[in-house]
């Protein structure tokens, strides 16, 4: 006979309970099925990305009306349940009467919101159900909107980062010290506040909500610390709490949740319930995977099958695109546990395993998740992991005893698994875009995918995926011509521009037949360069080949405006230099006023037509400009040395200022950053620069060939010289080597690899007339390079640069 | 209806550079190629809004100071692989002087 079931509440676990059911009998009951909100059944979990704007409500849908007709659903959606009478067995609506044989509660949960004035202003609101998704979109859709999402756990973050995609400026506000605590340790917390703070949504920890301000609706919000943001929309995530009230009102036992047994039953036997709603064994369910096991266990209890609820393990990932966080079991510190850490800073990779008696109890993945789920595969089957302990953080694909091949390992990563960070490139994009459109060279892959295209340190990974797509047609010795307006590389254009004796742009083009009538922005720049290093008498500089930032002797800043560094000769400055800095900072109101790593002071947000003046002030001060923009010498740092140090074996500030004085304003094919260390304790830093020098009691050790940017790398010693005068002849002679050899962009690191660091040391060190060479030809470069740009633009050389063409205002459209 | 009002001479935008007009709406970039054509458009890429009359001028082309985006000068269209578009605005020349139609900018304004 068939039974009358009543469902109260039509979420996720109620709709999967259902499938389950008309699965086991389709016939055994005559179900009516009621939900608060006026619509079926979606996958909640997926609103995040609804928010974003990355999904529709159609597709995140579940079950739809047709589903619903087919198993004979009687669907009272929009409709509340107000009460449930267990004696005579009915439920009763505003609509009227239900009885029941058997009665499911799946009220699920009510978002918890925070007891604080202002909660109640028209503005703020939950993030639970398509409605909050509708209004939250609708808010960040007026231009410079305000957001300040309270709780910084799943939710809340999913919230800020879809609220941020679509432009409004986010604060999340979090109680605890760090981000996500039940999931992640402080470690991760950290990363992902990092990556949050990356796009641009501000991050407040440890910040306790006193008030919603505002008066007809939200306005800001208050902490306890005084601080005031700013918001137009309040969302509240702080959590969750089981919404219970029916069955409270109905007599039902409820502590924090509706109490059920492994069954699924209340204390009332006719009555189940399921969701988040319930407690089992003191424990309320928040994600997804225990509230699907519930459901089964829920169809199986009405149909009169033997089942059992069991607490379940969970793993929770964050749906924010482009963030790859997993998180699963238990991951406190305590004795006997141990845990296998990798940490990958500049990849952004962070994993953590916690171990007890060689089974996993509980993993964090940050940045690289593939292998959450096979970590949580042994973490659920209690597998001993012994065996495999050695390698068992590289992941599954390192497993199975053989030798790391990148190729494999690469071959060995998913589709989805992400390659270039910068551009949220994936492996399956790069490898379908490179068949789809038949690309054969690395700048057509980054050209089309974007990856490698921003910091480029994934460029080895995209070249292994290209190798492994294209197989033997994929030939990355071939010569890389300098740009697409060419087929030569950078060292057959530089030895024909001296073997042809080719002295102007268009003469370069002519010759080596250029494909284009005149180049693209790689080419010009670096043709630019190489005819300004060869021919520094003969060659006029073409300013329109040049960057905007060694154009106008500035650099760009993200917003337009530019950014201005004076030369501190060696990091060393004065009272005088100071208040002349001081007196320009408030005369042209420079917001920001900054201590930059080569010991000097960088003023940012200057506006292009302000720069003369500023440089004006700063050239009265005795100022030149600090190329702090050019592909050319940058800053000399030192320490105190024998001045003042009681370890200074040498006057390393002194060489470090007549390096400087001697060698500004030339250009170089990449920038070129120089120290002088005192003594070997090295405090300027001076093994990680392009050039360095250490001294040290017989003499002065002189380094190069260092990098502390993308590529992080020690310097080589070219060898020891024993006076001053040596050093600067030595390092002179090294930077012209540099400018006459190496390729446009390419530091000194990537060239003296290329041509090798023993070569270098012969014609340097060894060849004495070589050197001599290469000194004069850098000292007579100079008569032409050593000039300060900013003075020349002060006595209005390239007026036109600083100031608009025309002024148009129309008085009608202004207002 | 255009409405042609003057914004300078050929002679005060630098071969293969460009100049900008500020409007009530917002700064546009008049550029001149090596050949001496002349094109305007607004004077911000549509990627990360930086300033085009800045970058580099190549053919009818400019590539964005920021991040090497290539736009069409004539089309205002992104080039290469990546998509998006500036708008453009119309000039003329009459001799050595340069116009551009006002009224487009009012259409802009108006919208």
């Amino acid at each position: 006979m068939t039974q009358k079931l009543v469902v109260i509440g039509a979420g996720m676990a109620s709709g999967r309970m259902l499938e389950h059911l008309f699965e086991a009998a389709p016939a055994a009951f005559d179900v009516t099925l009621y939900g608060a909100e006026p619509r079926g059944n979606y996958n909640r979990i997926m609103l995040s990305p609804v928010l974003a704007g990355e999904k529709t409500y159609d597709e995140i849908v579940t079950h739809n009306a047709d589903w619903y007709a087919a198993n004979g659903v009687d669907c009272r959606f929009g409709e509340t349940v107000t009460k449930i009478d267990r004696k005579a067995k009915t439920v009763s609506s505003a609509e009227g009467e239900m009885s029941y044989d058997k009665l499911v509660i799946a009220t699920g949960s009510a978002p918890f919101i925070i007891p604080v004035a202002g909660k109640d202003l028209p503005g703020v609101m939950a993030f639970r159900d398509l409605d909050d998704v509708n209004a939250m979109t609708a808010a960040a859709g007026s231009p410079g909107a305000k957001a300040v999402v309270i709780g910084g756990g799943l939710l809340g973050l999913e919230a800020a980062a879809a609220l941020r995609s679509r432009g409004m400026e986010v604060v999340v506000l979090h109680l605890m010290g760090h981000l996500m605590e039940r999931q992640l340790d402080p470690a991760a917390g950290y990363l992902l506040q990092k990556e949050l703070e990356g796009r641009g949504i501000k991050i407040h920890c440890k910040a306790q909500t006193k008030a919603i301000l505002g008066e007809n609706r939200a306005e800001a919000v208050l902490l306890e610390d005084g601080t005031i943001y700013p918001a137009d929309l309040v969302v509240m995530a702080v959590g969750i709490r089981p919404e219970t009230r029916i069955a409270v009102d109905s007599g039902l036992y409820v502590e924090r949740g509706i109490v059920i047994n492994d069954q699924m039953v209340t204390s009332d036997p006719d009555i189940l319930s399921v969701g988040e709603c319930v407690e089992h064994e003191n424990v309320c369910y928040g994600l997804v995977a225990p509230l699907y096991d519930m459901a089964k266990v829920a169809a199986k209890t009405l149909v009169k099958q033997d089942a059992a609820f069991r607490p379940v393990e969970t793993a929770t990932q964050l749906k924010v695109t482009g963030v790859n966080l997993y998180s699963a079991g238990d991951f406190a510190e305590a004795e006997d546990r141990e845990e296998i850490v990798l940490r990958d800073a500049s990849a952004g990779i962070y994993k953590r395993l916690v171990l007890k008696e060689n089974r996993i109890l509980g993993a964090v993945l940050y940045g690289e998740t593939t292998d959450g789920s096979w970590f949580f595969d042994m973490l659920k089957k209690g597998t001993d992991v012994a065996e495999m302990r050695d390698t068992l953080i590289f992941g599954q694909a390192y497993q199975g005893g053989g030798q790391l091949d990148p190729m494999a390992a690469v071959a060995a990563l998913s589709d989805d698994a992400e390659i270039c960070g910068c551009n949220g490139v994936c492996k399956g994009k790069i490898v379908g875009t490179i068949t789809e459109k038949g690309l054969t060279s690395l700048d057509d892959v980054r050209a089309h995918t974007k990856a490698s295209n921003s910091c480029g340190t994934c460029t080895g990974l995209v070249e292994q995926l290209m190798a492994l797509t294209l197989g033997d047609t994929y030939n990355p010795a071939a010569v890389q011509p300098m740009c697409g307006c060419t087929d030569l590389g950078h060292d057959d254009v530089r030895r024909l521009i001296k073997a042809k004796g080719l002295k102007t742009i268009p003469a370069v083009m002519q010759e080596l037949e250029w494909k284009t009538s005149c180049g693209c922005a790689k080419c010009r720049p670096a043709l630019n360069y190489y005819l300004v290093a060869d021919w520094p008498d003969e060659y006029a500089d073409d300013y329109q080949s040049r960057f905007i930032n060694e154009r106008v002797h500035a650099n760009i800043q993200k917003d337009g405006t530019y950014s201005v560094v004076p030369r501190m000769w060696g990091g060393v400055t004065s009272s005088t230099e100071l208040r002349a800095i001081a007196d320009v900072v408030d005369k042209f109101n420079i917001r920001t006023v900054k201590v930059t790593g080569g010991q000097r002071i960088d003023m940012l947000g200057i506006k292009k037509e302000d720069l003369p003046a500023v440089w004006e002030d700063l050239g009265k001060a005795g100022f030149v400009s600090g190329h702090a923009y050019a592909k050319g010498l940058r800053t000399v740092k030192t320490c105190v040395g024998s001045d003042w140090c009681r370890f200074g074996t040498q006057d390393s500030t002194g060489l470090g200022i007549r390096i400087e004085k001697f060698m500004w304003g030339s250009w170089t094919p990449a920038k070129v950053k120089m120290a002088v260390s005192g003594c070997p304790r090295n405090c300027a830093e001076a093994t990680c620069k392009d050039v360095g020098v250490i001294c040290v009691d017989s003499g002065y050790e002189i380094h190069f060939a260092g990098a502390a940017g993308l590529d992080i790398k020690g310097t080589e010693k070219l060898g020891l010289v024993k006076t001053e005068d040596e050093a600067l002849e030595v390092i002179v002679a090294l930077t012209q080597m540099y400018r006459e050899q190496g390729h446009y962009l390419e530091r000194i690191y990537k060239w003296a690899k290329r041509i090798g660091y023993d070569e270098v040391r012969r014609q340097i060190l060894e060849n004495k007339e070589k050197r001599n060479a290469y000194y004069d030809r850098f000292v007579f470069s100079q008569k032409f390079a050593q000039v300060d740009p900013w003075s020349e633009r002060v006595s209005g050389k390239d007026k036109h640069e600083f100031k608009p063409m025309a002024e148009l205002g129309f008085p009608q459209a202004a207002e | 209806m255009s409405d042609w009002i003057e914004i300078g001479k050929l002679d005060d935008i630098p071969p293969r550079g460009a100049r900008c007009v500020n409007t009530p709406m917002g700064r546009i970039a008049v550029f001149r190629t090596g050949t001496d054509e002349v094109y305007a458009i607004e004077d911000r890429c549509p990627h990360q809004g930086g300033p085009l009359s800045q970058g580099i001028v190549h053919g009818a082309q400019v590539t964005c100071p920021l991040h090497n985006w290539v736009f069409s000068l004539e089309t205002g269209l992104a080039q290469g692989a990546d998509e998006g578009a500036v708008r453009t605005f119309a000039l003329k020349s009459d001799g050595e002087r340069i116009l551009m139609d006002a009224s487009m900018m009012m259409a802009v304004a108006a919208e």
